[in-house]
């Protein structure tokens, strides 16, 4: 067996030195206006983010804050397309806006391709992923997925109140992405801690995060070495195996592709998972059609993606311009909110309201434009499969306790907590 | 009616092969493909291909009607 020398040093030489990038101060405490002093880091925000893009779309559609080194929320779907589309003036090199830039020599291939990269690098490097993540490609993950979401609820037999976040939603994309890269199912909860620190955690001082995001390097490194002892059929070996214009691709890029493929599968489908049933346990009506009619479920799915977007992505801005009207200055922060396009009435009919057989839905939900989510059809598939399971088998279900229920801080949507009376 | 996708648009989302997959298929990358000859829709598929065309969230799916009148629906 030939061994393979990239990944012979340790694990700092997987990602560029942290140290290279830039740090902001960090301003937190109570929002002043939201109009001028945004921060998607507070609890205000988890609970009534949609309210304030309500608000804003009206008031002031392109908001500013001078938190995080500077940052801008464009909150109407035709000035969030306009950002996802301008790859000349907006830079992926960092997607999670707070308090560190990623250094600007990463460009344009940054620390996680191709979520973190630009063109024309980002073409090849999707390109790599794209047939693993087919609809045909991810339909071969139903029947364990089925199965799996099937075990989740024989756990919660004899409960009367269950977490449907913590005990059911989270645990399925966690196990659906551990078995396509390869790595062992009981190392799980420790996903979980990579997640909240690469997108949550976002105030915490500098040597605090860059700490926590070692120990997600250093864990990829031990299965990178492990497969290349015991290569086998799953997307870790197909990246140490991957060639990009004729060559094995560097260690950072294996690296920061598995980092990412880990990263953003997770929270994300939990999110949508936990806000679907969220919405179901608090419309008896919607949840009784759903039970009935299993023909109309593909349908309410696009549109819990679409009024319960979980993802919001940023870019940064690549030199000072003037766009739309505002000052955006090189390094600013644009967060790009696919979950605040989604409800702009310009848009979207009744766009408030949540219409579970909505037939017209061109929602955003996934991203536009180059960055699509590599991993919707996973995704889909997942959220499908949950809500087929969840509801032929526990079709009775409300808010145990409304005021229990907390929503995630941050770029990433959803219900973290979600007593449900079940039965 | 014929339907055709504007591949400098197209990127992979599957909602018209979700909605309509007797017209569309997907290739090895997951971008649309037709699966009718010349993207003639038959008659009594014509609501699904209206159905992708207004789902498509990047509007890559073209809808015309008949080419003499050159009324196009995206
Ligand atoms: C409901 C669940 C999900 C939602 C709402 C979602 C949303 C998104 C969005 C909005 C983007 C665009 C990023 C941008 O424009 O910068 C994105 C990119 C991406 N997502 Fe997802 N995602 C989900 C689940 C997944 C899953 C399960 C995976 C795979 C494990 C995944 C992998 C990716 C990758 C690799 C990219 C980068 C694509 C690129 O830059 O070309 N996502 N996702
Ligand atoms: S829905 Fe649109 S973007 Fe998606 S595959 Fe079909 S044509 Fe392409």
């Amino acid at each position: 067996m030939s061994v393979d020398d990239r990944f012979t040093s340790d694990a700092s030489t997987l990602r560029s030195d942290p140290a290279l990038g830039t740090f902001s101060e960090i301003v937190s405490g109570p929002v002043r206006d939201w109009a001028t002093d945004f921060s998607h880091t507070g609890e205000e925000w988890a609970r009534g983010a949609i309210g304030i893009w309500d608000d804003l779309r009206q008031r002031c559609p392109i908001a500013h804050t001078e938190r995080f080194g500077g940052a801008w929320l464009p909150t109407r779907y035709e000035d969030v397309a306009a950002v996802a589309y301008d790859t000349e003036h907006f830079s992926s090199r960092g997607i999670i806006a707070g308090n560190f830039r990623p250094p600007r020599a990463l460009a344009p291939v940054g620390g996680t391709p191709p979520i973190s990269s630009d063109p024309p690098f980002h073409h090849d490097a999707r390109k790599l992923l794209l047939p693993a993540f087919t609809k045909n490609a991810v339909g071969r993950q139903e029947e364990s997925t089925r199965a799996f979401c099937a075990s989740l609820v024989d756990g919660l037999a004899g409960r009367d109140v269950v977490d449907a976040a913590a005990d059911y939603a989270q645990h399925i994309p966690v196990r659906v992405i551990a078995d396509m890269l390869g790595f062992p199912p009981e190392d799980g909860p420790r996903f979980r801690r990579f997640v909240e620190n690469a997108l949550e955690g976002i105030d915490l001082p500098p040597e605090e995060r860059l700490a926590r995001s070692s120990r997600l390097f250093e864990y990829l490194l031990v299965q990178i070495r492990d497969h290349l002892e015991h290569p086998r059929e799953d997307l870790t070996s197909y990246l140490l195996e991957a060639e990009l214009h004729g060559r094995k691709l560097e260690p950072a890029h294996v690296a920061g592709t598995m980092a990412l493929l880990l990263i953003a599968g997770i929270d994300t489908t939990w999110s949508a998972i936990g806000a679907s049933l969220w919405h179901l346990a608090g419309h008896p009506e919607d949840r009784r059609r759903l039970v009935a009619e299993p023909g109309l479920r593909p349908r309410a799915v696009e549109e819990f993606l679409r009024a319960y977007a979980p993802v919001t992505m940023a870019r940064l801005v690549k030199d000072d311009v003037t766009w739309r009207g505002v000052e955006m200055k090189a390094e600013d922060w644009v967060l790009l909110s696919f979950p605040a396009a989604n409800r702009d009435p310009a848009q979207f009919e009744r766009a408030g309201e949540v219409l579970i057989d909505r037939q017209v839905n061109r929602h955003a939900a996934f991203g536009l434009g180059i960055h699509r989510c590599v991993g919707s059809h996973l995704a889909r598939m997942e959220l499908r499969v949950a809500l087929d399971v969840w509801l032929d088998r526990v079709p009775e279900f409300s808010l145990a306790d409304p005021a229990a229920v907390r929503w995630s801080t941050g770029q990433i949507r959803g219900p973290r907590a979600l007593p449900l009376r079940i039965g | 009616m014929r339907i055709s996708i504007d591949p400098s648009l197209c990127q992979g989302h599957g909602r018209c092969y979700d909605l309509a997959p007797d017209l569309f298929g997907a290739d090895d990358e997951g971008y649309a493909t037709l699966l009718v000859p010349d993207g003639r829709v038959p008659a009594d598929l014509e609501d699904g291909a209206r159905l992708a065309a207004a789902n498509c969230p990047e509007s890559a799916v073209l809808v015309l009607r008949d080419a003499v009148t050159e009324e196009v629906t995206r």
